[in-house]
């Protein structure tokens, strides 16, 4: 029997530090699924938000390194002035141009977590202040993912997540504090056949 | 020929498929992208496969929105039947975005950890492996000078793209980047000032042609040629990331067996040995900065 779902992909702008620290707290040490995450973070910008997001939660985060193995339990964060994207395995890292002014870019991160995961994949769009994200999400719907997107009302910043559920039909919008355990429920499921 | 054509890559690949790719589209993009490859292999030369696919899927989405294409599949007709499809294909498909001195703190780390090591040699030999269109070379060529050791230094610089290369031996760089270059010069240990090295005309940084007075910039393919010999220094920077794991090992093992004794190599910021059969081989001069030097 194996799990419905083998990865989670995260994308966060503008009061994402706040959004992260908390959802990830909810989740337990043992949680199955590796969780990759994209924070537009600056160029020169230091191992602080790495360091920030450890101490709030159970989960070993580190800040991914180029073919290093996408294991569960494990939080993979894109490093600066680099894109990050999955391979079939692994975590691939590019210097491609910034898109939309974001390097890393959450499409990026969303479209190749599609194209290697498929339906096996769960996309999460949290606060910001740009339109990064929506595109991705919808490459993961096409695909058979699945998708959440925090609530508008509840997101420091509501422009990113109301322009996702303008542009798509996730299959859950939800509060932040109601994502976590969304994701532990969606984690448990298992695969027919 | 590696990598994407090896039994356990394939076993790996179609085990996951299975459960991750229901959907028929998904499976017909992934034919797509690998009869587009093997026409670009059989027909042209170039050997894509063993690059790593999610990103090289990238950019060739990219490259069918540039030239309006629907389908790979008609990329493929092109790149069969139109002889000037390939170039314009190869454009969007290598990664050319550089600097100069990307990551100061690497090239503040070389003046530190390598330089001291290079004095001790009579003539040094360097490959930068991947030199796009060569800001990092001169940068190289930079610190080389200020540290007083460009004259004994012969420069490999190498890409699989030639008209990089032209681009990278008329050393013309945008004007508009050289704030930004001269912030990394200064963090990287610059001791003069970058406007030094160049003459601004028009929208161009002319850069002195004496900085590639003792560069060779030639052709090279790491997925398809051969090593050569015999290197202290090896800089291949952000290039092992855009190929698979197979190929990456491939590389390493042309840059191991191109390197001399107790020879150097210089990695990207977030690529390192960990992971691959090369870790045993090398010791890190600087783990942070991804410099490693050949055990023997």
């Amino acid at each position: 029997m194996s799990l419905r779902y083998e990865l989670v992909v995260m994308g966060t702008s503008t009061g994402g530090l706040h959004a992260l620290t908390h959802l990830l707290a909810g989740l337990p040490a043992s949680y199955p699924l590796p969780i990759a995450i994209v924070q537009h973070r600056s160029r020169d910008s230091d191992e602080r938000l790495v360091t920030l997001l450890n101490g709030a939660c159970p989960l070993a985060v580190c800040e991914a390194e180029d073919k290093q193995p996408l294991r569960g339990p494990g939080v993979y964060l894109g490093p600066p002035d680099y894109h990050l994207l999955v391979e079939l395995d692994s975590v691939a890292l590019s210097t491609e141009e910034p898109v939309a002014y974001s390097r890393p870019s959450i499409d990026v991160l969303f479209e190749s977590a599609a194209y290697s995961f498929g339906r096996a994949v769960i996309g999460v769009l949290l606060t910001g202040a740009n339109q990064d994200g929506t595109r991705g999400l919808k490459r993961i719907k096409e695909r058979g993912g699945y998708v959440i997107v925090q609530n508008p009302d509840s997101a420091e910043s509501a422009f990113m997540p109301k322009h996702a559920v303008k542009h798509l039909l996730p299959d859950r919008v939800l509060n932040l504090e109601q994502i976590a355990a969304e994701l532990i429920t969606r984690a448990a499921e298992t695969r027919a056949g | 020929m590696v990598g994407a054509n090896q039994p356990a890559d394939v076993d790996l690949a179609s085990a996951l498929a299975a459960q991750r790719f229901t959907t028929g589209t998904t499976e017909l993009e992934r034919l797509e992208m690998e009869l587009l490859l093997l026409a670009i292999y059989r027909h042209h030369g170039f050997d894509f496969r063993s690059y790593a696919p999610a990103s090289l899927h990238r950019r060739i989405r990219r490259h069918l929105e540039n030239a309006h294409l629907p389908t790979i599949s008609r990329l493929t007709e092109l790149i069969l039947h139109d002889p000037t499809a390939l170039q314009r294909l190869l454009h969007d498909l290598t990664v050319n975005v550089t600097a100069m001195f990307r990551d100061p703190t690497f090239f503040a780390e070389f003046r530190r950890s390598v330089v001291p090591l290079l004095r001790t040699y009579p003539t040094v030999r360097i490959w930068h492996a991947g030199c796009s269109t060569g800001e990092e070379v001169y940068a190289m060529s930079i610190l080389l000078e200020e540290e007083g050791l460009y004259e004994r230094c012969r420069i490999y610089a190498t890409d699989m793209d030639s008209t990089v290369l032209d681009h990278a031996r008329q050393g013309i760089f945008p004007l508009s980047r050289m704030k930004e270059y001269t912030a990394n010069y200064f963090l990287g240990g610059g001791k003069r000032s970058l406007s030094d090295y160049f003459t601004a005309k028009y929208d161009g940084a002319l850069f002195a042609p004496r900085l590639a007075k003792n560069v060779l910039f030639t052709q090279h393919n790491l997925a398809m040629d051969r090593g050569f010999s015999e290197f202290n220094v090896i800089v291949c920077r952000n290039v092992l990331i855009y190929f698979d794991r197979s190929l990456k090992d491939h590389s390493l093992g042309l840059f191991s067996e191109s390197l001399a004794t107790l020879g150097v190599l210089c990695l990207g910021r977030k690529e390192s040995l960990r992971f691959t059969a090369f870790e045993q081989e090398f010791s890190a001069l600087s783990a942070r900065e991804r410099i490693y030097r050949r055990n023997k």
